[in-house]
């Protein structure tokens, strides 16, 4: 994986420095809140419900041993023994101090971490598939592309106070693992006539007003992905809309100029850019790409999985997932116990991810958007005991992409701008569906909760969502159905009126009775969604 | 009644004014009344509370309790954490 050179280990230490000397003069009074809010906020420091929250940056996901346990080592020091891995492929803690914060970020420099452009109006933190590397359906590995970027929007000067914040995400296997059209920039490498490109998508999100981006490039060349990039912008930052914050997301300008009005625009200003030659040197894309090869595969090794234990086989076929080199399997470790809260993982199951990501999986992991762990590199042999000691650890939950694998946002329990509570509802609906053991008859079933329009929780993208609002001082949850974050994405629509924490969890359960009572061969709950249409859905809720 | 609350400016902990200094339980709020606005500009000035604000409450058997769900679970601390609670006895939802 990549690792800091000189000049990206000289910035991030030197923002340690200079937070460190803003957090203290903001403690002796010398700075009044107003002033200090945006410089905190630029270095992933929030004031949330009950104390400061701070946001780590996990580039694409991809983090080695040393930094998870470096994860660790925070949660247990600072905080309250435990982090928060979120839908942006990040980690959050929500008990920090400001007088510990900026010892925090030099903690993270210490292993090439930090927290900067975790908030704000600029680029965010670089998503990607959490597969990147080993998915035997992939083009490339889209991480190196997905490094160039965040080198490239790293304190970029014209894009650290755009209009409203923005977030890319780079795939580059057809089956979309990232949300990737519900991003503000999606890129899906692709190859053409053996050339490596990509299609660029732009204009989708999430919260209040949900769009699925339009592609507005079929084809770039590699050499210009970032100058691409850089044009569309540029455009957003001429045209976006700065005076109302609700209207300020590139989505809205898109959907207002059009999808080829937008393009047109933006082909005109890369056609200037060509002039510039602001294109990377093949020479860096080559540099970071090294970073990314994998030459530690073992060959020669046993390509079986001895299955007599139900309970390991169980979580082979829901956990564990094809990798392209033989031998070799993709572990998926679900932090969605039964009772649990999603994405959460203590101090100790933190560490010990770590030491298991060193011992089983080449000392890499990748957080998935999905608030789970992956271990990327785990040899089949080494299966069965990796299974176990996860087990002992309460993260053997054999659900992944299941209805009890439910993506939450920390909503009112934890969240300043949130309406109702996503946690509860969450364990909920787990419980219930572990009572009534339908899961597994169920098969695939993606749930995703947020606590407010913002949508952090993806519930416009879940086939089934779940949104949390504010009925006059009371929690009220509207259901939403047909929701896809997938290549096949799709906004989910609303049921009809909404219910109680309970209400809606028996809602769920009659959706899904209907979903069992009327599938056709193998159908999942959202196709036969699709092909039924709402209507039956409502009847059955609604009655 | 009124309350006046924000969050402690080094911890970043939930507190609430007392009507002498500030405290982590909402049982130990005094009602403002109107003087909460001056006293918000007071204390704010002085560094001892961040983003401090005014909120409604009403008075019940165990003390001032916040009228809002998002105020009632500021004073008990996450409803999914009882070991990190403030008051597990805060009502969250109204009966």
């Amino acid at each position: 994986m990549y690792q800091y050179d000189n000049y990206d280990q000289a910035m991030v230490d030197a923002r340690v420095e200079e937070f460190r000397d803003q957090a203290r003069r903001r403690l002796a009074g010398e700075l009044t809140e107003d002033q200090f809010k945006p410089l905190r906020l630029m270095n992933g420091l929030y004031l949330q419900l009950h104390a400061y929250m701070l946001r780590v940056a996990i580039p694409y996901g991809t983090l080695s041993g040393r930094q998870m346990r470096m994860l660790g080592h925070i949660a247990r020091k600072y905080d309250r023994d435990y982090g928060h891995f979120t839908t942006r492929q990040n980690i959050q803690y929500n008990w920090i101090r400001l007088e510990d914060a900026a010892d925090i970020l030099a903690d993270l420099a210490s292993v090439e971490m930090h927290a900067i452009q975790t908030s704000g109006n600029c680029i965010r933190n670089i998503s990607s598939d959490q597969y990147a590397g080993v998915a035997a359906d992939e083009v490339a590995d889209p991480r190196p592309w997905a490094e160039l970027l965040r080198q490239w929007s790293s304190f970029h000067p014209e894009f650290s106070y755009l209009p409203r914040k923005f977030k890319i995400a780079v795939i580059a296997s057809q089956q979309d693992r990232a949300a990737m059209r519900l991003h503000d920039i999606g890129l899906e490498l692709v190859q053409r006539d053996g050339v490596i490109g990509a299609r660029v998508f732009v204009g989708g999100g999430m919260g209040r007003t949900p769009m699925v981006a339009p592609e507005i490039a079929p084809f770039i060349t590699e050499d210009e992905i970032v100058s691409y990039v850089e044009a569309c912008l540029r455009v957003y930052n001429r045209y976006g809309r700065r005076d109302n914050k609700y209207k300020a997301r590139i989505k809205i300008l898109v959907h207002e100029l059009g999808a080829d009005e937008y393009r047109r625009q933006v082909e005109e200003e890369f056609a200037h850019m060509k002039t510039l030659g602001l294109n990377p040197p093949r020479e860096e894309l080559a540099r970071i790409a090294a970073h990314f090869a994998s030459s530690a595969y073992e060959t020669g090794i046993s390509d079986e999985i001895d299955r007599s234990d139900p309970d390991f086989a169980l979580w082979v076929d829901r956990n564990v997932v094809a990798h392209k080199q033989p031998g070799y399997a993709i572990v998926n470790i679900s932090l969605k116990p039964i009772g649990g809260i999603p994405g959460d993982a203590s101090a100790d199951q933190i560490e010990l991810m770590a030491d298991l990501a060193e011992r089983y999986s080449l000392n890499e992991l990748r957080v998935t958007h999905a608030q789970n762990i992956v271990l990327p590199y785990v040899k089949k042999a080494d299966l069965y005991t990796l299974w176990q000691q996860l087990d002992e650890a309460g993260l053997g939950a054999a659900n992944i992409d299941m209805v009890t694998d439910i993506i939450a946002c920390p909503g009112l329990d934890y969240c300043s701008l949130a309406n109702a509570r996503s946690i509860p509802v969450a364990q909920k609906i787990a419980q219930r569906f572990t009572d009534n053991g339908k899961e597994g008859v169920i098969g695939e079933l993606k749930l995703k909760i947020s606590g407010c329009i913002n949508a952090c929780g993806h519930h416009h993208a879940g086939h089934i969502g779940i949104l949390g609002v504010d009925r006059k001082g009371t929690e009220n949850y509207q259901l939403l159905l047909g929701g896809s974050g997938a290549e096949d994405a799709s906004l989910g629509q609303i049921t009809g009126p909404g219910f109680d924490e309970d209400g809606i969890v028996d809602a769920i359960e009659k959706v899904t009775d209907l979903y069992l009572a009327e599938r056709q061969g193998e159908e999942r709950f959202l196709d036969t969604y699709r092909r039924l249409g709402m209507t039956p859905f409502k009847e059955m809720i609604y009655g | 009644m009124k309350l006046l609350t924000g969050n402690d400016l080094a911890s970043g902990d939930v507190i609430w004014w007392t009507g002498s200094g500030w405290s982590r339980h909402v049982g130990d709020a005094a009602d403002v009344g109107d003087d909460g606005d001056a006293l918000l500009a007071a204390e704010s000035e002085a560094l001892r509370v961040n983003a401090a604000y005014i909120i409604d409450a009403e008075q019940s058997p165990s003390g001032p309790l916040p009228s809002h769900i998002k105020e009632r679970i500021r004073a008990s601390g996450p409803t999914v954490r009882a070991d990190l609670a403030i008051n597990t006895e805060i009502p969250i939802v109204r009966a």
